[in-house]
């Protein structure tokens, strides 16, 4: 096993690595992270990487294929654009986590600040505690599923994505709306858990939320919601 | 029958004009701003408003076809890798392939290639076909992210930070549903057929301090190896370049209100942000105060049509231009030929400017394959070429009729100003006297 020490050793050499095949299989620890920004970003092949601390801005940022884990906090933009791969954080994560994402699984074992998935475009996210304000803003596609509750203006402006939440939303935000929990939700529901490898929830509490697709093409009576 | 008129009597009003009169009248039928492509049409401080002294006694010209007068540049010296090496200082700004066809992005490409010089993706990420003919390829970072991969980044020999753009500094984008086929649904994740707004601001930053770090990921994402621009719409600009700068650009792109667009609401257009003019000089100031001026590459953008426009951006300062409209009208937009056909859409050759609309006859901004089709990818790239060359050459005439061996030796001392305004804008003396208003004061 390789070991970054990131008290002696720089980010630039821990990324420069994960952009190499020689990391293909292999399994990376990271310790001493020390809430350093772009910490596995880019990485490209699938590797194994487990960074034991906080980490700041972007960490595992447009991520491919590699599943990373973080032992701490994660600070603003986890995730984001990321591609394929897996990334989980045991603790909470800071703002927009997996903004514009298109792929892969997120898995957040705390909460999730505020615009938690905004703009995301494919991405699955499972949160484990509750998520901020404007989260799933401009959610293209992908799912967001939320054990806890979510802040004002949930799923503003959504488009595709789709929702499940277990506990309230402070509001929803324009266009977003309450919609039936179908067995094909439920069954979607159901997959999403157990490849967050989440337990100990009871897919029956959860509603979904999704567009109304009132605002997909500009009218002018709608001129209040937009 | 309608009574013969005596036309003496028709007294236009300076403030409703007969487009305001109309404006009004759409206004109350439809109950929604006007949104359309192309760029400011009020008259505003430009270029034209700048004159260059040329040769005198003093000052003695090149032989106009034999003495090199050199026109390459290098942008992306600071931080970069692999800066990036262009024959001329006329760039192709980042139009996006959803805005414009297929055909019409790799016709630029082919043009741009062909002189040695670079195009820019746009909003809705690369398509191979301009990846493939353009061998100086500037891939955006937009607030949208549409079709953003680390793929098509590392493919990228620059990547460009968009902050803003002239047309609309702090406007997000709108394609209309018209132009959302298939393949650009399929690129930008979204279903077909709707309206796709673009954010107006980053999702995962805000602010200078925050865009330091944004670029430090992006640098690390692509090994440091390619340029970072950061692109600003010209408002607060002595700010703006400066913090740029500060966050790690490479370089800075700077576009005039002006600048052309492929779909604003007509009051963003027409009322946001500052004319190229003094952006250019303004930009300038900003570099030279830290020290940057030449170390970071200022590229300005926004209305340049021909060579005297890029001569005068240069001497000002500005290390190369970029071009959006004039390109489009090089490849056939606005053309007569197409004129029936204007006519149909209520327009005619020359005022064209619906570009959000996807019904445009040249195959130019459309989604729509059979339009799309009629434009031929080699033709409009040669011509691409052909005006991208003729630029050069006006530039390197000034140039040379100046007495400088490289276009960027050209010097705001070269130049006069022919109105007061731009004289201030500019910061070089209105023709005739030693005046800068705010500068100079002679009694
Ligand atoms: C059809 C069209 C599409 C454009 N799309 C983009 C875009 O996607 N991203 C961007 O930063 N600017 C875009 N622009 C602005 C150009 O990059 C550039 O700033 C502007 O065209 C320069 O002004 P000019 O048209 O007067 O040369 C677009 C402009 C046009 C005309």
């Amino acid at each position: 096993m390789n070991t970054f020490d990131l008290a002696n050793e720089s980010v630039r050499q821990l990324n420069q690595t994960l952009h190499s095949n020689q990391c293909k299989d292999a399994e990376i620890a990271v310790i001493n992270p020390g809430g350093k920004h772009s910490i596995a970003v880019g990485a490209m092949v699938n590797c194994q990487v487990n960074i034991d601390g906080h980490v700041g801005y972007y960490c595992a940022g447009m991520n491919q294929q590699a599943d990373i884990v973080i032992n701490g906090n994660a600070g603003p933009g986890l995730a984001e654009n990321m591609m394929s791969g897996t990334v989980r954080v045991k603790g909470n994560a800071s703002q927009y986590c997996a903004a514009t994402a298109h792929g892969g699984l997120l898995v957040v074992e705390g909460d999730a600040a505020a615009r938690c998935g905004i703009s995301m475009k494919g991405i699955d996210i499972v949160v484990q505690g509750s998520i901020g304000h404007m989260s799933a803003f401009m959610a293209q596609t992908g799912r967001l599923v939320v054990f806890g509750d979510a802040g004002d203006a949930l799923g503003d402006s959504i488009y595709e994505a789709r929702i499940y939440l277990q506990g309230q939303p402070k509001s929803l935000g324009s266009d977003c709306i309450e919609k039936p929990m179908n067995d094909e939700h439920k069954q979607e529901l159901g997959e999403l858990l157990a490849r967050a490898n989440s337990t100990g929830v009871d897919i029956s509490n959860f509603r979904r939320y999704g567009s109304a697709r009132e605002l997909y093409n500009f009218k002018v009576d709608n001129l209040s919601a937009y | 029958m309608s009574k013969k008129i005596d036309q003496s009597w028709l007294n236009e009003s300076a403030t409703f004009t007969r487009p305001v009169i109309r404006e009004i009248q759409r206004a109350a039928s439809e109950g929604i701003y006007d949104i359309r492509g192309f760029g400011a049409k009020r008259s505003i401080p430009t270029f034209d408003d700048l004159l260059f002294l040329g040769a005198s006694v003093s000052r003695y010209p090149l032989e106009g076809y034999r003495e090199k007068c050199d026109t390459r540049v290098t942008l992306g010296t600071r931080f970069a890798k692999k800066p990036i090496e262009i024959s001329t200082p006329i760039t192709i700004a980042g139009m996006s392939f959803g805005a414009l066809s297929a055909q019409a992005k790799e016709a630029l490409g082919r043009g741009a290639t062909e002189v040695g010089t670079s195009t820019t993706t746009g909003d809705g990420g690369m398509t191979p076909e301009e990846r493939q003919h353009s061998k100086i390829l500037v891939y955006q970072y937009l607030p949208s992210r549409y079709g953003m991969n680390p793929d098509d980044l590392r493919k990228a020999d620059a990547i460009e930070v968009v902050v803003g753009q002239g047309a609309k500094p702090g406007g997000g984008g709108m394609l209309l549903g018209q132009k959302i086929s298939e393949r650009v649904a399929q690129m930008r994740d979204l279903p077909q057929g709707i309206d796709q707004r673009s954010a107006c601001r980053h999702p995962d930053w805000t602010g200078p301090d925050d865009l330091e770090i944004k670029i430090q990921e992006l640098r690390e994402i692509t090994d440091w190896q390619v340029p970072i621009y950061v692109k600003v719409g010209a408002t607060r600009t002595f700010f703006d370049v400066q913090l740029a700068v500060k966050a790690g650009a490479d370089v800075v792109v700077v576009d005039g209100m002006q600048g052309g667009t492929a779909a604003t609401q007509e009051v963003f257009i027409e009322h946001v942000g500052i004319p190229t003019l003094p952006a250019t000089r303004l930009a300038v100031e900003a570099l030279k105060g830290i020290d940057m001026h030449r170390k970071v590459q200022l590229i300005v953008s926004g209305g340049i049509r021909t060579g005297a426009d890029v001569a005068k951006a240069l001497a000002m300062g500005a290390d190369a231009v970029s071009i959006g409209t004039a390109a489009l009208i090089a490849m056939g937009d606005n053309s007569p030929e197409f004129e029936n056909e204007y006519n149909e859409l209520g327009t005619s050759a020359g005022y064209y400017d619906d570009y959000q609309d996807g019904k445009d006859p040249s195959g130019i901004s459309t989604q729509d394959p059979e339009l799309g089709r009629r434009l031929d990818p080699e033709l409009a790239g040669r011509r691409v070429a052909n005006y991208l060359r003729c630029l050069t050459l006006e530039t390197q005439t000034l140039a040379r009729a100046a007495g400088k061996t490289d276009v960027h030796n050209l010097e705001p001392e070269d130049m006069v100003a022919l109105t007061i305004e731009a004289s201030a804008m500019a910061k070089v003396p209105l023709a005739g006297t030693d005046w800068i208003p705010g500068v100079t004061h002679k009694f």
